[in-house]
């Protein structure tokens, strides 16, 4: 096992390092000068040059290259042009703002949705199955910012019961930290619920009509017994196989909700730092994200030998 | 007298979209303690549907018990909710059941040490330390080795033959009073069945326990059963002791699955008679016997009426048949349905030369690698074929028998060039096809056609049947015109007995048999010569297995035909083919034809093999003596150093152990490789 393990992260190590050479080569080639963007159209040529020095963007690309990985072994990651702040701060407290809602959001997705699945599975057929099918059809078929912004309407503005927007961080006011929450982890948890009960569904029925729950029947277990020890586990590979497609979402891909609730988390950065071709803040994001998606991958790896003896490693 | 079990009238229906599907019409059985009882009947006759409603085990819905009473020690089954308290003491702890299919009915994600113990403790109420020491015992008792151990292993870490021990065990943990084994041997080779069926009927009868076993086999029934209810269309045909059963049958459809089988003493010039047609839709049944349209004997009467109840037979205590008239061996066929005779001559094989043979396969060898570590690098090879040397000649039919895993299957792959040979040469009509590239190939493919074993999984759902049998003609682009094609399909579909207006259909709207000949059909096709036969009954139910093996001869004869037919059904192999082979582990063991093969076995592989075949008669079965071959057959991996056969062979010395036999030529071109003899 410790065995496998190494090698795996043997082979991730050439991933992420595959992923920095794509990120920073794509970077290089967008056409747009940083600081060019970030000093606007009334700058002069000296302050042009003196920035391009300070940043070191004057060297050549291997240079370049090789300054930002050094960095990331020495745990730096540079300066931002367009924040003017270090992009390891920057990025700490972005991505602080972003999980407070992603992961939330995640964990109930995953526990209703796996829940719900189940119950729809179970009923198959039945009215509470089609009723609870239909929702989760609107749901995916809704799109999340639509909801919020219903949301916002009438708990935010109608019935003043929930800030409309913004984020306050959890040293700052606990309860303001919540309240912040509830909506922005409310929308994402839907968007996630209702794939995740369709195929928690699904898969619950392929395994419920496999031989070996026949014999759990047989046994004379109880229906909770049968659907719970026997049923959902051998039920669990495509959900987790899901969930491990989700994780990079936890970290990059909230950018329409943190748009629409106005939360300053990693979405928005990325977008900001693309258009100013910021590129310390691109390329930090890019590995940062590679390496959670890369470990999660691993992590998932070892969870299905877990579920599944069949394909544990040797 | 109070039976242990007594079912009475019992009415199982389906719900279906095109109506109400009577699976099981009207069925009254009985057993008492200690009794071993057969089910027998085809796919769809509605015997495990029986069984399953007993215990109210099939889904519902669409599945629906209407009618009936199910008394299990007195108690009104029927009268508990499906997954009520009291039903659910009674499935599993009075009641145990053993599936067919061992692969599939054990969990695979739970230690197999979880699944013995969570039965024990639910209905013995043992706590966690009890239930695991009796869970050794079960395993002890089903006799799978280093049983403490084991108890910690997962499903796919035993073979197919132990995990159907496992699941005697956990059918037999709480003790039960009556053990349903549902087609339970079916899906195993036939010394895994044989040792399976003695352990069960040893525990069995050890424990005064009753036990049903439903089969298709009539040979099982005839060597394990006391009695016998005889199902077709979801009712009880006939019920009575195997003896006056296999004496003495009395309805026309138990006459005629006894004929539709093979048996090992049968004369050659026996031909099978099948049964003509098919089982009637059971959605919205008729006012007539079901079994009329395929009944040699029936008469206008036979139309006018339901099928009628069980009648007593005159003279014999405890038989009952359900037919409209008095119908005995003896009785006039009121239409024949085929041809009665079927001729065969033994050919002079010495007198045939070289240019006889149409396949000559020199020492073939095929190895399959065994990558290993990081870089992958080859660490050994699993010998699938080591060695093996055999010859066809034309329009014989050769029969490759053996277990699974013995590599016949390999065999007949590499000889169609569909995997590589290791080692070896392959001469097709004269030509050494050992090496040739695909391009170079081609022109002998189109010489050279294969019939799979599954029915179901070798035709494309979505293709329909005309263009099935047209792709090949097609591909090889046999110099027909598109009408001629047209044409040519046509007479194929009659040719392999195919309403041609069926070419328009999807395989999903063909029946198990047809959708075997649509398979025959495309592999004659473009007019092979040399055809490789793949389990190609095996899935199929007896009565429809006889009219495919009466078709392949047929095919033979008219269009001379050469057949490789790879089977474990020994007694088919016997009655097709006219040389066997028997291969273990990957080797010959013996070769001969078919006379002095199965009436002089020499290797006791082959021995034994033969012994574990059960025949369809109960008198000669009860004075049979035989000698189960122990253990199963060992990994390729790890292939004993001598002869691959001495870790089970009762003869086994020294010299087998460590020096493999060479195949020895004796009398008669039969061949064998042993040094005992």
């Amino acid at each position: 096992m410790g065995k496998y393990v190494l090698k795996r992260l043997g082979q991730s190590l050439i991933v992420v390092f595959i992923v920095t050479v794509i990120v920073f080569g794509l970077m290089h080639m967008l056409p747009g000068d940083p600081v060019q963007i970030y000093l606007g159209d009334t700058a002069t040529e000296e302050q042009v040059e003196y920035y391009t020095k300070m940043f070191g963007l004057d060297q050549p690309l291997y240079v370049q290259y090789l300054r930002w990985i050094g960095g990331l072994f020495k745990g730096e990651m540079g300066r931002s042009i367009t924040y003017s702040l270090d992009v390891k701060e920057l990025l700490l407290r972005r991505v602080g703002c972003t999980l407070s809602v992603t992961f939330p959001a995640f964990v109930l997705a995953l526990i209703i949705g796996v829940c719900l699945g189940v119950v729809t599975a179970t009923h198959r057929g039945k009215p509470l199955d089609s009723l609870l099918t239909s929702i989760a059809n609107i749901g995916i078929a809704t799109p999340t910012f639509w909801i919020g912004m219903i949301l916002v309407y009438f708990f935010g503005l109608k019935l003043k019961w929930l800030p409309v927007q913004g984020y306050v961080p959890f040293a700052e006011s606990p309860s303001g930290f919540l309240k912040c929450l509830v909506m922005p982890v409310f929308v994402l948890t839907l968007g996630h619920l209702s794939s995740n009960t369709r195929q928690t569904r699904s898969s619950m029925l392929e395994v419920v009509s496999q031989d070996f729950i026949r014999t759990a029947r047989a046994k004379g277990l109880n229906e909770n017994t049968v659907i719970y020890k026997h049923a959902l586990r051998n039920a669990l590979i495509p959900i987790v196989t899901m969930m491990g497609g989700a994780v990079g979402g936890l970290i990059g891909g909230t950018v329409a909700i943190e748009k629409l609730f106005n939360i300053s988390g990693v979405g928005s950065l990325m977008l900001t730092a693309i258009i100013n071709k910021d590129y310390m803040v691109v390329q930090n994001v890019t590995f940062v994200i590679a390496v959670v998606v890369v470990l999660c991958n691993l992590l998932i790896d070892i969870l299905y030998g877990y579920i599944d003896p069949r394909i544990r490693v040797e | 007298m109070e039976h242990l079990i007594e079912v009475r009238n019992l009415h199982t229906e389906f719900k279906q979209s095109k109506g109400i599907l009577k699976a099981v019409n009207g069925v009254s059985y009985y057993l008492d303690p200690g009794e071993i009882v057969a089910f027998v009947g085809e796919s769809g006759s509605g015997k495990s549907v029986t069984q399953y409603s007993g215990v109210q085990l099939i889904a519902s819905p669409p599945g629906k018990i209407t009618e009936g009473e199910i008394l299990f020690e007195g108690k009104n089954l029927l009268s508990y909710g499906q997954n009520s308290e009291e039903l659910r003491k009674v499935r599993g702890g009075k009641i145990g059941i053993v599936f067919q299919e061992p692969m599939s009915t054990l969990n695979p994600v739970m230690t197999i040490g979880n699944q013995l113990t969570e039965s024990v403790m639910l209905h013995l109420k043992m706590d966690k330390k009890q239930a695991m020491e009796r869970a050794v015992e079960l395993l002890k008792k089903v006799r799978i080795p280093d049983p403490e151990s084991r108890l910690k292993a997962y499903p796919h870490q035993f073979s197919g033959g132990m995990r159907q021990r496992i699941v005697i065990a956990m059918a037999l943990s709480c003790n039960p009073k009556l053990l349903i084994a549902d087609e339970a041997t079916t899906a195993l080779d036939v010394t895994t069945q044989a040792q399976i069926l003695d352990l069960m009927q040893d525990i069995v009868k050890e424990s005064n326990t009753a036990m049903v076993m439903v089969t298709h086999n009539l040979s099982i029934v005839a060597r394990y059963a006391q009695r016998v209810y005889v199902m077709y269309a979801g009712e009880i045909v006939e019920h009575g002791t195997t003896e006056e059963i296999f004496k003495n049958p009395r309805h026309p459809y138990t006459m005629g699955l006894m004929n539709a089988v093979p048996g090992l003493n049968d004369p050659k010039e026996r031909k099978l008679i099948p049964i003509h047609g098919f089982v009637t839709n059971l959605v919205d049944r008729k006012d007539e016997c079901t079994f009329r349209n395929r009944c040699p004997y029936a008469t206008a009467e036979c139309a006018e009426r339901a099928t009628p109840g069980l009648v007593k037979v005159p003279g014999e205590d405890g038989h009952f048949a359900a037919c409209h008239r008095t119908i005995t061996r003896d009785t006039k066929v009121e239409k024949h349905f085929d041809t009665m005779e079927r001729s065969y001559t033994a050919r002079d094989y010495s007198k045939l030369t070289d240019a006889d043979k149409i396949l000559d396969v020199q020492d073939l060898k095929v190895y399959f690698p065994v990558y290993k570590g990081l870089i992958r690098k080859k660490v050994a090879d699993v010998k699938a074929v080591d060695g093996v040397s055999f010859e066809v000649y034309k329009g014989e039919t050769f029969g490759l028998v053996g277990e699974s895993g013995c590599g016949k299957s390999t065999v007949a792959r590499t000889v169609l060039r569909l995997n590589d040979a290791t080692g070896g040469r392959i001469i097709f009509n004269g030509d050494d096809i050992t090496g040739l590239d695909d391009a170079k190939m081609r022109p002998y493919r189109r010489n050279m056609s294969m019939i799979f074993q599954d029915p179901y999984g070798s035709l494309d759902p979505r293709q329909r049947a005309g263009d099935i049998v047209m792709e090949p003609m097609k591909n090889f682009d046999i110099g027909l015109s598109q009408e001629q094609m047209d044409k040519r399909v046509d007479e194929l579909f009659e040719l392999v007995g195919l309403d041609p207006a069926y070419r328009e259909r999807v395989p999903h709207e063909f029946s198990g048999g047809q959708r075997q000949r649509l398979v025959i059909a495309r592999a004659i096709s473009t007019n092979p010569s040399f055809i490789v036969c793949d389990e190609a009954i095996s899935a199929l139910d007896v009565s429809i297995q006889a009219q495919v093996i009466n078709l392949l001869e047929e095919l033979q004869q008219k269009l001379g035909l050469t057949y490789l037919f790879i089977a474990h059904d020994l007694s088919v192999v016997r009655h097709i083919s006219d040389r066997v082979a028997v291969m273990y582990l990957g080797q010959m063991v013996e070769f001969a034809d078919w006379n002095s093969l199965y009436s002089n076995p020499l290797h006791p592989y082959t021995k034994s093999l033969l012994e574990a075949v059960p025949v369809p008669d109960p008198v000669l079965e009860k004075t049979r003596e035989r000698q189960i071959v122990q253990g199963e057959v060992p990994s390729p991996m790890q292939r004993p150093p001598g002869c691959a056969f001495s870790t089970r062979c009762p003869h086994a010395t020294e010299k087998c152990r460590t020096e493999m036999p060479v195949l020895r030529e004796g009398a008669d071109g039969h061949k064998v490789a042993c040094h005992m003899i």
